[in-house]
């Protein structure tokens, strides 16, 4: 199985690809079209400032490319936020995979968002299908509830912990951090 | 509801874990990435490594620890130590890090702070403040009554340079400035294991809104459930009680859990 992390400078990048290698998968590290294009999963990382992201994509020629992949994709954190429409985060317009505004959180308690929190299964999923576990989090923008929700975390509001529309999987907490419970969610996508 | 977190600490010295009583008299507890797997197997929710080797290729030996334990490690961990620049920063969060705290550099140039929340994201920058409560009695050495002469100032060099910043005024600069974390280390609690400076703790907690990690005077498992609920600290980080397994994590988290405290 060719599984492609794409490498268009987000943070997490290492990090990804180090949990992949600990379930036995290399995964290639890539930001070119065809390498990308040929991969049977595309993991689509992000760590770091919503609008530097976009900017990067856009630079790579990414943006457009990555709403026409087909094969499974999983969009982690900020990755997660960027199939969105739109960015509060320096009012920035995302890929627009899923039509949803990524808000801030009101500071009602502290942000960002930072540590293990539970999530609750909105519906069976192949891929989220924790139980009652906890997973890491650190964030302060967050994916309101919509129709794609399949897992919910209550921080200030409750918001979408995971998401998933046709191939287009994605969490906000970090499975590569989230110890045994999030590397299962790496395994599910692997079986997908 | 966010989980209360456990966040054991390796003081790294060459390649090896060490700690020291009072930052004085090293001992030594092992292979840092044997240890800090160990740590993550047990229930660890994150890990803070510091690297208190000096040398003149202190980036380098960062950078492979942060590689080392990336690789190996599936909870996140903060990297300190001899991280002073925008430079600094970015080969240690590549090499996988989560996180980088600073201390020292922060205080001597405030504006890395912004600097590194503006390239990397509020998330993965610590600010580690060492400090003293000084009185304005000098005949008092440490008192829990009449605080209200006293003021608590940071302090650098792993607590030997007194500086005039006050603790309070400088966290919340910090936080402005884009901190995402406190790791506060009281200088005359750590090393004592009788409790954290959970006064103080507390104080801090009112005046952010930014997590704190609360580390020094960790001695039993009381005094971190009394840190939680006392100091109101979101974090509570130890090193030689674990390291010496004088409390184990399992036995922690169920302590905890039954004493009405979130953990994961």
């Amino acid at each position: 199985m060719k599984l492609v992390i794409i490498n268009y400078g987000a943070g997490n990048t290492q990090s990804v690809k180090y949990a992949f290698q600990r379930l036995g998968v290399n995964p290639v590290l890539s930001n070119d079209v065809n390498e990308i294009f040929s991969a049977d999963k595309v993991i689509f990382p992000g760590v770091g400032h919503a609008q530097a992201a976009m900017n990067e994509l856009k630079a790579q020629g990414l943006e457009k490319f990555i709403p026409q992949l087909t094969q499974p994709v999983l969009g982690i954190c900020l990755g997660m936020q960027l199939l969105c429409q739109f960015s509060e985060e320096g009012n920035t317009e995302c890929l627009g995979i899923i039509n949803e505004t990524v808000k801030k959180f009101e500071p009602t308690l502290k942000v960002p968002h930072m540590g293990w929190n539970g999530t609750t299964n909105q519906e069976k999923n192949k891929v989220f299908n924790n139980k009652n576990e906890q997973l890491y989090f650190v964030h302060s923008y967050y994916v309101p509830l919509n129709k794609f929700t399949t897992e919910v975390c209550d921080y200030i509001t409750p918001f979408s912990a995971s998401i998933q529309k046709d191939n287009f999987y994605a969490c906000q907490y970090h499975p590569e951090k989230s110890g045994k419970v999030g590397e299962q969610i790496l395994k599910n996508f692997l079986a997908l | 509801m966010l989980s209360k977190r456990i966040i054991p600490c390796l003081d790294i010295k060459d390649g090896r874990t060490v700690k020291g009583v009072n930052f004085v008299g090293l001992r030594d507890a092992g292979d840092p990435v044997e240890l800090a797997k160990l740590y993550a197997e047990q229930g660890a929710d994150e890990l803070v490594l510091l690297d208190i080797t000096a040398t003149h290729e202190k980036r380098k030996t960062v950078v492979e620890l942060a590689t080392k334990v990336a690789e190996q490690l599936n909870i996140p961990f903060t990297i300190g130590g001899g991280i002073s620049s925008v430079e600094d920063a970015h080969a240690v969060l590549n090499a996988g890090a989560d996180k980088i705290s600073i201390n020292s550099a922060a205080v001597k140039n405030p504006q890395l702070i912004n600097d590194l929340a503006e390239k990397f994201g509020s998330q993965c920058v610590v600010v580690a403040v060492d400090a003293k409560q000084i009185f304005n009695d000098p005949t008092i050495q440490h008192s829990t009554f009449n605080t209200q002469n006293s003021k608590w100032f940071v302090h650098l060099n792993g607590g030997r340079i007194k500086t005039d910043l006050e603790l309070f005024a400088w966290v919340q600069e910090a936080e402005q400035r884009g901190a995402g974390e406190i790791l506060f280390t009281s200088m005359d609690h750590d090393g004592t294991k009788a409790g954290f400076a959970d006064e103080a703790l507390a104080k801090m907690n009112s005046v952010l809104n930014i997590p704190i990690i609360a580390s020094g005077g960790a001695g039993n498992m009381e005094h971190i459930r009394n840190t939680f609920i006392n100091g109101k600290s979101d974090a509570a980080l130890a090193a030689s009680i674990f390291h010496f397994k004088e409390i184990s994590i399992p036995d922690l988290k169920k302590y905890l859990k039954e004493e009405g405290v979130l953990v994961r």
